[in-house]
């Protein structure tokens, strides 16, 4: 479960990202995060990470009742609760397909079996098992958001974070995308996307939460977001 | 609450096929970086070996617990052997042996060897004279003694050496502050070297440590390579280092002491191998540890 309470972030040079944020993600749940640019959309996920720190306010995550009063030490245990996708993808532009996945496993201490176990059955899943000797730039950028997204899935999240996970691909695919995301949101994962695509936003009818200048104006079910609901 | 949680040490296998392999992939740095921290190793060893080495001299000058007295020439044998009573009346002498110049010039011969053929010729007109052996009771009191038993009427001279002892003692205190300010310099050098081989090593791997960060990586298992590297760099000096001095030490430090006609023979290396081997891989541990985990910090902190 994932909770905001009341949350500011002011950061250091006085920028007022956010002014006061509430909502309740439960588990399982798939919710997109929409809203003009600057309007604090990466600084909700930043603080989940624990990248940022509250100025005011509770962030909860799981069992971690106070995110942002973590000791440094228990960041990076927080931080395998969380798969984080980003638009620009992020991948090792010198490992393959693989092991960009493999690597991540590794980086958490996972054993080689348990690694070349799952690594093959999460490029499965995603669909680019086919290109899994590649490297990054071999790839289409939606075959890379696919990896991108194999890697967050690979050591087991309960959460899924994507910041516009689409923003870098065409129509055509971020429809494949948000499918896929979907697709493991069924899985029993929470997926929680930021993004700006109307559209997509739109075909999945799923809950949708709207930031203006830092405070949520709308937090409905059902889907629908249009003119009204959050933007001009 | 935290699952999986891998202990740091069970990584071990991890760290060292990443860390090793930094050190070729960063070929060149690696290899100016050994080189560095080589040279300074040496230097420093070579300024330890030559202190030892003035230790060892001092300490077999000032550990002789007797002193040798030649009788002035002019004294006859009973004038001489007569003088027993006085020496042993000093403080701080335990006994007094008579050794008649004839004893001190076979001792003389038989101490020499072979080649003592042209020395033969001057058997019947002996250069040596009478003496005591004096033994000491108390070895620190040297000096003293000596100042004593040169008192005694009818001594004229000893073989005692503490001007050279003392001449010694002070070589070694210029050579130990040589030595300090070496190794202070020369070990920031080699930090300064290693720190910058691990910098390199992280801004070449860092998009691989931003995503270990986001995927939650300890901070000790993303350090764990470049502390590894930075360790082989320190080791891998070592070694080549103590092969160095094994060799120059041997050979080249014997011809030398040779062509000057030494006055004192070297320290068999073989005394001291395996504490210059430990002193080695002790520096070379520090520094890679130290050079490695002052970068990281910094480089971490983002
Ligand atoms: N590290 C930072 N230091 C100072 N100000 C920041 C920092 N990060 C973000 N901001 C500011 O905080 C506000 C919210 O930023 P945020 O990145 O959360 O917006 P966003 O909704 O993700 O925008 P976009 O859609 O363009 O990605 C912006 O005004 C931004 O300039
Ligand atoms: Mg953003």
């Amino acid at each position: 479960m994932i909770k905001f309470l009341d949350v500011c972030k002011t950061y250091a040079n006085g920028t007022k990202a956010l002014k006061g944020v509430t909502f309740t993600v439960n588990d399982g749940e798939f919710v997109f995060i929409v809203g003009p640019s600057g309007s604090g959309k990466s600084t909700i996920v930043k603080l989940l990470c624990g990248e940022v720190r509250p100025t005011s306010g509770r962030v909860t995550l799981g069992d971690y009742d106070d995110v942002g009063n973590l000791p440094d030490r228990y960041i990076p245990y927080l931080r395998r609760e969380i798969g984080v996708v980003f638009q620009d993808f992020r991948l090792i532009a010198d490992k393959t397909v693989y092991e960009n996945v493999a690597f991540v496993m590794r980086a958490i201490g996972a054993r080689g079996k348990a690694i070349q176990k799952r690594v093959p059955y999460i490029l499965e899943l995603v669909g680019i098992s086919h290109k899994a000797d590649r490297y990054p730039d071999e790839l289409s950028g939606g075959e890379q958001q696919r990896v991108a997204i194999a890697r967050a899935l690979v050591n087991n999240p309960e959460i899924i974070l994507a910041d516009e996970p689409t923003g870098n691909l065409d129509p055509d695919l971020s429809l494949e995308l948000m499918t896929l995301l979907s697709e493991i949101n069924n899985r029993g994962t929470t997926v929680l996307v930021v993004t700006h695509e109307d559209e997509l936003v739109n075909t999945f009818k799923k809950r949708v939460i709207a930031i203006e200048e830092g405070i949520v104006v709308s937090d409905r079910k059902g889907g629908y977001y249009g003119k009204g609901d959050g933007r001009v | 609450m935290k699952k999986g949680r891998a202990s740091v040490f069970s990584q071990l296998g991890y760290y060292i096929k990443e860390g090793v392999g930094g050190i070729f992939v960063h070929g060149f740095m690696s290899f100016a970086a050994i080189t560095v921290i080589a040279a300074c190793l040496l230097v420093t060893a070579t300024f330890m070996l030559l202190a030892h080495n003035i230790d060892v001299q001092i300490e077999e000058l000032q550990d002789s617990n007797e002193i040798v007295v030649y009788i002035d020439s002019g004294f006859t044998r009973e004038q001489a052997q007569a003088l027993q009573s006085d020496i042993m009346a000093l403080d701080n002498v335990e006994n007094a042996i008579f050794v008649t110049k004839e004893e001190l010039f076979e001792n003389f011969l038989a101490g020499l060897g072979e080649d003592t053929h042209v020395l033969e010729e001057l058997r019947n007109d002996n250069p040596v004279r009478d003496s005591f052996r004096v033994i000491m009771k108390d070895i620190s009191l040297h000096s003293e003694t000596l100042k004593a038993l040169m008192g005694v009427a009818g001594i004229a001279d000893s073989n005692s050496d503490v001007e050279l002892s003392e001449k010694l003692v002070s070589l070694r205190s210029v050579i130990n502050t040589i030595s300090i300010t070496l190794i202070i310099m020369l070990g920031a050098v080699s930090l300064f070297i290693i720190s910058n081989t691990v910098k390199l090593a992280l801004h070449a791997r860092a998009d691989e440590i931003g995503i270990m960060k986001m995927v939650g990586a300890t901070n000790g298992f993303i350090r764990g390579p470049f502390v590894v590297e930075g360790i082989v760099l320190g080791v891998v000096a070592a070694v080549f280092v103590f092969a160095a001095q094994w060799a120059v030490y041997n050979y080249l430090g014997a011809q030398l002491l040779e062509g000057f006609g030494a006055i004192f023979e070297l320290v068999p290396f073989e005394t001291f191998r395996y504490k210059l081997a430990a002193m080695l891989f002790g520096a070379g541990v520090v520094l890679g540890v130290g050079g490695s985990v002052i970068t990281i910090r910094r480089f971490m902190r983002v």
